[in-house]
C-alpha cells in the first residue's frame, strides 16, 4: 500500500486524468485525447516541478473536493478556477497559477471553473495509473486509459507512487485570455453550402451550446444552408474540424472526437485557437474568421514560443 | 492513385483518390496508408485511411504542410510490401431480441426475414476501414436489394456488438454508443480489446469477413 494519497470526497462532474494523449492510433478509431487545453496543462506541470508530460487532473465547471493524507505535497491548479485550501484549523482561497505546500490531513476543494469549462490540478509527484499506448488519459467512450477509462468516483482512492524532492514554491503571472473570434481556415467541403450559408458562418454569431463535452462543441445560430449534399462518404476527422449536419448548426470535433465522419466540413479552427476555443463555455458567442494556411502556420508559431516562453519563466 | 493533396486545417493533409466507393480505390488508400505508416516520417502522428481519402495528420511543431505534402508526393506505394490481409469468421445471432430493426428492414426491401438473412450471411465483406469510436469495421458491399438509409431518429444506445446496416455498408458496434444503423443481430466476439495495445483490432482494412449465424444458445454460452 502507498503510503501518499488522495480520497475523492466529491468527484466534480467530469473529473478525468489527462496528459499530452496518444497518437498513431486514428486507423484505428481512437482519438488524441489529451488535455483539453494544452497551454494549462504545461503550466499546471511546469508549476509543481513535473515532467511536462505528467499526468494531471482535469476538470470541467465542477472540480473535485479531495482529501490528501501522506508526506508534504505541492500542487498547483491552473486556468480560471475558484478553490479553497483546508488546513488544521483554516480555510484559505486558493489562487491559480501559484503553487502550494500541503500535508497529511489537508483538503483542496475545487469549487467551479470561472465563465470557463476546464481547469488543471497537479500535485507535484506521480500518480500510480495504468497506462494504454503510452498514455494514461481518459476516454471515456471508450473507456481506454487509466481508472477503467472512467470519470473519477466518490469515495476513490488514488495513490502517489512518487514525490518530486523539489519542494520550491513557483508563480506565474499568466491570465487566461478570452477571444471572441475564432480563426478558421476553410473546410473540404465549404462549396457544399449556399452563398448566404458561407455569409453566414463568417458574419453571424452563434451560441456554444449545453450539449458539449470532451468530444464535440455543438454550436447554435443562423443555419447554414447546404445546397449539394448533407452527408458525405464517411472520412477521416482531426480536432477542431467543424462539420455541418442536415439541421444547419454546426459542430466542432473536440480532443476525444469520433475518428470518422461523414458530415460535410465547412471550415477547421487554426491550432493556434485550439486551447482558447475549449475554454468557451455553454453561453459564449462565437464569431468565426478566416485565415489561410501560411498566416495560421505563423501564429501557430507564434503562439508556442510564448507558450514555451511562459514556461522558462517559471 | 491520389488525385488531390489539399489542407485539412493547418495540421492535416487531405488526400483524395476520387469520389467513388469501391475496393480497387480503397486499396490505393490502403497501400498509400502502410507505406507512410511504416516508413515513419518525422512529425506524422495519425493517419485516416476511409474509403476513398487518406487524412495524414501532423504535428504542426515539428513539420507543416508543404514538407508533408513534398513527401507524400514523392512515396512510391509499389514499394511497400503486399497488404496481409486475413479471412475472419464473425458469429452472429440474429434471434428476433438481438435483431431490432429486422421488421423495419422487411418493410424497406420488401424482403422476408429469411430472404434478408440469407442474403446477409452470404456474402464475403471487404473491410474498408475502421473507426468512428475504437475499433468499428466499415464491411462492404450489400447487394443492391439490402440497402437501407439510417434511422430517421438514431438510438441514443446501441447495445456492444450489434451488427447493423446502411446504405452498401455492414458495420459492428463495439461499444454501446448512440447510432442510426439496422440492427440485424448480435455478435458475442470482442471486436476490439483494449487490452492488446499491439493488435486491438479484430477486423484490420483490407481484411474479408463472413458472418455465421448462431443460435440464442450458442450466443448465451459464447464466452463460457
Amino acid at each position: 500500500m502507498s503510503s501518499n494519497y488522495l480520497d475523492i470526497i466529491r468527484p466534480g462532474i467530469n473529473t478525468t486524468f489527462q496528459d499530452k494523449g496518444r497518437d498513431h492510433l486514428y486507423h484505428i478509431g481512437i482519438p488524441f485525447s489529451g488535455a483539453m487545453d494544452n497551454r494549462n496543462y504545461l503550466i499546471a506541470n511546469k508549476l509543481v516541478n513535473n515532467n511536462l508530460d505528467s499526468a494531471v487532473i482535469e476538470f470541467a465547471y465542477q472540480g473535485p473536493h479531495i482529501k490528501y493524507s501522506g508526506e508534504k505535497i505541492n500542487f498547483a491548479i491552473t486556468g480560471d478556477v475558484i478553490f479553497s485550501i483546508k488546513k488544521k484549523d483554516t480555510e484559505i482561497e486558493g489562487k491559480c497559477y501559484e503553487s502550494y505546500q500541503i500535508e497529511n490531513g489537508d483538503e483542496i476543494n475545487i469549487i467551479s471553473t470561472n465563465k470557463s469549462v476546464y481547469g488543471y490540478l497537479a500535485l507535484g509527484g506521480e500518480f500510480d495509473l495504468k497506462f494504454q499506448w503510452n498514455s494514461c488519459s481518459i476516454n471515456t467512450k471508450a473507456n481506454i486509459g487509466s481508472n477503467n477509462g472512467k470519470k473519477l468516483d466518490v469515495g476513490q482512492r488514488i495513490n502517489l507512487k512518487k514525490i518530486n524532492s523539489n519542494k520550491d514554491i513557483k508563480k506565474t503571472n499568466y491570465i487566461n485570455t478570452k477571444i471572441e473570434n475564432i480563426r478558421v481556415i476553410k473546410g473540404t467541403n465549404f462549396d457544399y453550402f449556399s452563398e448566404e450559408g458561407k455569409k453566414i458562418f463568417y458574419e453571424k454569431e452563434f451560441t456554444v451550446s449545453k450539449l458539449s463535452d470532451r468530444m464535440g462543441m455543438r454550436l447554435e445560430g443562423p443555419k447554414i444552408d447546404n445546397i449539394v449534399n448533407t452527408n458525405i462518404k464517411s472520412e477521416g476527422l482531426i480536432k477542431g474540424v467543424i462539420q455541418v449536419p442536415a439541421d444547419g448548426n454546426p459542430i466542432i470535433m473536440l480532443s476525444d472526437h469520433g475518428t470518422i465522419g461523414g458530415y460535410p466540413k465547412i471550415g477547421v479552427v487554426a491550432s493556434v485557437d485550439y486551447d482558447r476555443l475549449v475554454q468557451m463555455s455553454p453561453g459564449s458567442k462565437i464569431k468565426f474568421k478566416e485565415i489561410n494556411l501560411s498566416d495560421a502556420e505563423t501564429l501557430f508559431k507564434l503562439y508556442e514560443m510564448e507558450t514555451q516562453n511562459l514556461l522558462s519563466q517559471i | 492513385m491520389i488525385k488531390n493533396i489539399s489542407n485539412l486545417g493547418d495540421a492535416a493533409l487531405y488526400c483524395d483518390f476520387g469520389n467513388e466507393v469501391n475496393k480497387s480505390i480503397n486499396s490505393q488508400v490502403i497501400k498509400y496508408f502502410k507505406t507512410i505508416k511504416e516508413k515513419k516520417f518525422e512529425g506524422i502522428n495519425n493517419l485516416t485511411p476511409s474509403y476513398n481519402k487518406l487524412i495524414i495528420s501532423y504535428d504542426l511543431k515539428k513539420t507543416n504542410f508543404k514538407e508533408v505534402k513534398n513527401y507524400v508526393e514523392n512515396i512510391n506505394p509499389e514499394d511497400s510490401e503486399d497488404i496481409n490481409s486475413k479471412k475472419l469468421e464473425i458469429p452472429v445471432c440474429c434471434h428476433e431480441n438481438l435483431s431490432m430493426d429486422i421488421k423495419r428492414l422487411e418493410e424497406i426491401l420488401k424482403l422476408s426475414r429469411e430472404k434478408i438473412l440469407e442474403n446477409f450471411l452470404n456474402k464475403e465483406y471487404f473491410c474498408y476501414m475502421t473507426g468512428f469510436i475504437a475499433g468499428m469495421p466499415f464491411l462492404g458491399d450489400l447487394d443492391e436489394n439490402m440497402r437501407a438509409q439510417r434511422l430517421e431518429t438514431p438510438r441514443v444506445k446501441v447495445p456492444k456488438g450489434s451488427v447493423a446496416l446502411t446504405e452498401q455498408f455492414a458495420n459492428i458496434y463495439t461499444f454501446e454508443s448512440p447510432g442510426g444503423w439496422n440492427i440485424l443481430g448480435n455478435t458475442p466476439l470482442d471486436v476490439f480489446d483494449s487490452s492488446k495495445e499491439d493488435k486491438p483490432n479484430l477486423i484490420n482494412p483490407g481484411d474479408t469477413v463472413v458472418f455465421k449465424e448462431i443460435t440464442l444458445d450458442q450466443y448465451k454460452n459464447y464466452n463460457e
